[in-house]
């Protein structure tokens, strides 16, 4: 039994960050540093005519403008569709069309407004289906090698096909479809965007960023470098405390090629820092989407088959987030048992603002989908919603259409216990004019890292110093997620430590080992994985060790226990016989040996033994090893939709209770419950901070969220104009039970359960309120507006008005 | 302009070349008081929440010439003496009530203005309290028992 694990324990970084010395990059100051700001465009699209920029070189303490015509071009993106300065024209309205550096923000900010730039405006695209158009302008003209391109669609490709849809279709007793949308959002980190650039003597360059992917960064980095003529040298990358991630540190972004670009045209460090409002208008949301989607069952509420076809309006340039498809045929094809399926997509150009990755990735668009749609199956074949998907429940063992290898599979009991917690049978139903509903939905995510590149590996490198510290560095980045708190609690478990000895070494590619980033709620299973295979290379190293060492140890330990204790003689026992590599032990920096009696002597210090080693007369030895981690999963083949992408899957549910005001058309969210298989729990506390912070998102995007456009422009970049939960929003009883399915696959036994608590909320809450008021919204966010547009159209004039004054 | 206030106890002379600097930036910049966050530098957020004569205010809202003569609180200068933390801080630790952190020092300071006018807070008015303080990753829970067990702390340590 570990004194740690299943044991609240609060974060290694929670008191610097209690005190406000954590560091941000927003804090980190540089000598001589200097303060950049870019010019963005002001036209969705247009051709850029010319560019001057003599007025903002004239102002005092500037010391840099840059533009496409005086630096060398930097490709960026995994279509390489993204330049970091815009030189031809401009697609969006947040495209980079200048930037500044200069001795303090403020005169940056006055420089990159006194720069003229003058542009031949062109017609525009601002939804797919017009993008999609006979004759529709393009977006891109050309690809990166230069081809020409005849559509706005993205040459990118998801796919899934299985079974004989057209037959299962044809056959189904019932069989429902329906359209659902769902928003931009805006990822909403509380710390802004920001990166700090600088190069040293030999040209080697160090970036503070704010990333997920500092390993892919230095990649993509070092290739900005070549770009830029200074191929063979080196990026570092250091990942300070992020102030939030949540998808956002996915990609490189322009903002970070301008910073590498000023410093280096500067030779001075140069910090950018995005302000709030620059957050919203000119770093990318989360994709929006369009899911179309029909479901038919047998009469006995058994799917038979499942059609989904997907848009996405991905915005003027690719970002990891055109990769979401790939997350959503998870659900499309492994949530529930269903045995025939069509899943397909198309990604299309627009002139909107380029969109990117957020939690889930993709999950919580199509399960907004598919569980609200299932809920209608569920009304056409007069099934309660709870039943139909305990029928269709995925069970352990089973194989997905798509081939994903449902290991363990807690679902069943996250449906049931949903049930019995928020009362279900008794408050289920429908009732037409009832104010009050209950709902539910249910998903499925990656839960043992999610394979989206050749490799989905993390290593981790463990260090013991001369006096029993114990160092981790890993390259996987903690958001605030907590990855460093499992890291700590996994460590000083698997080791034998304190965890109060056990330090996380800060990210930087200099001294941490290779990562794929931290994505797909992958941190705790992939690092922690590795971490035990480097602890048990640790103990065997110190084991080893022991035997030459520990008999001298014991002497020594013996002795003193003597000196200090000389009326009582030393227990008779041979612990000499003991002395075997498979005998010792290692506890809270203790080294003892197995099955002897409790003396005290026999416990020697941790430090004693490493220092013993390392000063051991004619040759000492480290105790510093590595490890490296590569989940057992398959690069799926994206076309035919066949793959194990995971090395296991998060299955849960979400139940919630609301209250309808039809009157207003606000929703009030009077109890919620979530149960999840999270496979084995490591830090109780840091996973509730992970289930509630994920369903308090989820609630924003059932119910509040949405960056506003018109014509391109973003119109609500703040929050007061966009909302995110307060405090007061989240003040509903939250009931969390976990399911723990002790993941074979899983360290400890735990999976991934970064993504999976914002999944299911908004079909729940949707689902919720048809019960309660029999409207069906298939449009996020759920605003009361809309709501009360929905109620207006399903009642019409049934509804009797109240006559003004009537209260 | 020469401003002079009280910064955590310490009195402070600094000069303001312009006269409009923002008190945040004043902290933030020469000051080194880097612990009070901007997040949005409108008094929407709550990151730069600061105590001026006890009363909470964001930071990015007032001129850093408003505080001439003023006692300011930052959470640089919460843990009274030589202990390392606070009592708010030290329940915001034990309690999970901290994930990425940004928020935190704010969210912080306007605990402490809430438990001074009131030690034992219900909990509607502590959601209230901090309606103010934005919070991305935590969903509040976790923050409203550490304000519960804070309020609990300062009463131990009044006796």
């Amino acid at each position: 039994m570990s004194p740690y694990l299943g044991k609240a324990r609060p974060r290694p970084d929670a008191a610097e960050k209690a005190t406000g010395r954590a560091e941000y990059i927003h804090d980190i100051r540089r000598p001589g540093m200097l303060h950049a700001a870019i010019r963005f465009s002001e036209h969705a699209h247009a051709r850029i005519k010319g560019i001057d920029t003599l007025k903002a070189e004239r102002i005092r303490g500037v010391r840099a403008v840059i533009t496409a015509q005086n630096t060398p071009e930097i490709r960026l993106g995994f279509l390489r569709d993204n330049v970091a300065l815009k030189g031809e024209k401009v697609r969006q309205f947040r495209d980079e069309v200048a930037a500044v550096a200069a001795i303090d923000p403020d005169v940056a900010a006055e420089a990159a407004a006194a720069i003229e730039v003058e542009y031949e405006p062109l017609p525009a695209l601002f939804d797919p289906a017009s993008a999609l158009d006979e004759g529709a302008p393009l977006v891109h003209e050309r690809d990166a090698a230069g081809r020409p391109l005849e559509t706005n669609l993205m040459p990118v490709h998801f796919r899934h096909s299985s079974g004989d849809i057209t037959a299962a279709r044809s056959a189904a007793a019932h069989a429902v479809s329906g359209e659902f949308s769902t928003p931009l959002i805006q990822q909403s980190c509380m710390g802004t965007a920001g990166a700090l650039a600088e190069f040293d003597p030999r040209m080697n360059l160090t970036i503070w960023a704010k990333t997920q992917i500092p390993f892919l960064a230095q990649r993509d980095f070092n290739s900005a470098l070549s770009q830029i003529g200074l191929a063979g040298r080196n990026t570092r990358v250091i990942v300070p405390a992020l102030g939030g991630g949540f998808g956002t540190g996915l990609d490189t972004h322009c903002y970070e090629y301008i910073a590498i670009l000023l410093a280096w045209r500067t030779g001075k460090p140069v910090k950018i820092l995005y302000k709030r409002d620059q957050e919203f208008a000119y770093l990318s949301p989360r994709q929006s989407s369009t899911v179309r989607i029909s479901q038919g069952c047998d009469a006995g509420g058994r799917l038979t088959f499942r059609d989904v076809h997907v848009t996405q309006d991905n915005g003027a340039y690719g970002s990891w987030g055109a990769t979401y498809p790939s997350v959503m045929m998870i659900p499309a094809t492994s949530l529930y048992r269903v045995p025939n399926i069509e899943f397909d997509c198309e990604l299309v150009y627009t002139n909107n603002t380029y969109a990117q990755a957020m939690r889930g990735y993709g999950n919580p668009e199509l399960t907004w989908a598919l569980e609200s749609n299932l809920d209608e199956l569920a009304e056409a074949a007069g099934i309660d919603p709870l039943e139909i998907r305990r029928i269709n429940c995925n069970e352990p063992g089973e194989v997905t259409p798509m081939g994903l290898r449902v290991t363990t599979c807690g679902l069943r009991e996250c449906i049931e216990g949903v049930g019995e917690r928020l009362g279900w049978k008794n408050k289920g139903g429908w009732g037409a004019g009832k104010k009050r509903g209950v709902g539910l939905a249910s998903m499925v995510h990656v839960g043992g890292s999610g394979r989206i590149y050749r490799s989905d590996a993390s290593g981790v490198i463990l260090r013991l110093d001369d006096y029993g510290n114990l160092y981790v560095a890993s390259g996987g980045v903690d958001m605030g997620q907590g990855l460093h708190s499992a890291l700590q609690i996994m460590a000083a478990d698997s080791v034998g430590v304190d965890p109060e000895r056990v330090f996380i070494t800060q990210t930087d590619t200099s001294t941490c080992p290779w990562d794929v980033g931290t994505h797909a709620s992958r941190g705790a299973f992939t690092a922690g994985n590795a971490l035990l295979m480097a602890a048990e290379k640790m103990r065997r190293q110190l084991f080893e060790a022991a035997i030459d060492l520990y008999p001298d140890l014991v002497e020594q330990a013996r002795r003193s226990w003597i000196r200090a204790n000389p009326d009582t003689p030393p227990a008779d026992f041979d612990w000499r016989a003991s002395v075997a590599p498979e005998r010792f032990q290692l506890r809270n920096n203790l080294l003892s040996l197995r099955d002897t009696p409790p003396i005290p002597w026999l416990e020697i210090d941790l430090a004693k033994l490493i220092r013993a080693a390392h000063f051991r007369a004619g040759g000492g030895e480290m105790f510093t090893v590595e490890a490296f981690y590569d989940p057992p999963s398959e690069l799926p083949d994206w076309e035919r939709g066949q793959g194990n992408m995971s090395a296991c899957y998060t299955y849960g549910t979400q139940g919630v209770e609301v209250e309808v005001d039809t009157d207003t058309g606000d929703v009030k969210i009077v109890a919620m419950v979530s149960v999840l298989d999270v496979g084995r729990v490591i830090n109780p506390q840091a996973l509730r901070g992970q289930i509630v912070g994920a369903i308090a998102q989820g609630v924003g995007y059932a119910l509040y969220e949405q960056v506003i456009t018109e014509k391109g422009r973003i119109l609500n970049p703040n929050f007061t104009d966009y909302k995110i939960p307060t405090a007061v929003e989240i003040d509903f009883p939250l009931d969390l039970e976990y399911i723990e399915t002790d993941e074979p696959a899983g360290p400890y036994g735990a999976k991934g359960i970064g993504e999976p608590g914002l999944t299911p909320t908004a079909p729940a809450i949707a689902n919720a309120i048809f019960d309660a008021v029999g409207v069906r919204v298939r449009d996020l966010p759920i605003t009361p507006e809309r709501l009360l547009a929905a109620l207006h159209a399903r009642y019409d004039d049934h509804i009797p008005r109240r006559a003004p004054n009537a209260r | 302009m020469e401003l002079n206030f009280t910064l955590n106890g310490v009195p402070i002379s600094c000069s303001l070349p312009r006269g409009s600097e923002l008190l945040l930036d004043v902290l933030r910049g020469p000051l080194e008081q880097t612990g009070t966050k901007e997040g949005c530098g409108k008094g929407e957020c709550g990151a730069c929440t600061i105590l001026v004569e006890g009363r909470m205010v964001n930071a990015c809202l007032t001129l850093a010439a408003e505080v001439e003569g003023c006692e300011v609180t930052t959470i640089e200068g919460l843990a009274a003496g030589g202990s390392e933390l606070a009592a708010e801080q030290r329940a915001f630790v034990e309690q999970g009530g901290i994930q990425c952190g940004f928020c935190s020092p704010g969210m912080i300071m306007s605990v402490r203005a809430l438990l001074d006018r009131d030690p034992d807070p219900p909990e509607a008015e502590i959601r209230r309290a901090l309606a103010g303080n934005l919070c991305r990753c935590t969903g509040y829970s976790q923050i409203v028992e550490a304000v519960r067990r804070a309020a609990e702390l300062r009463r131990e340590e009044a006796r």
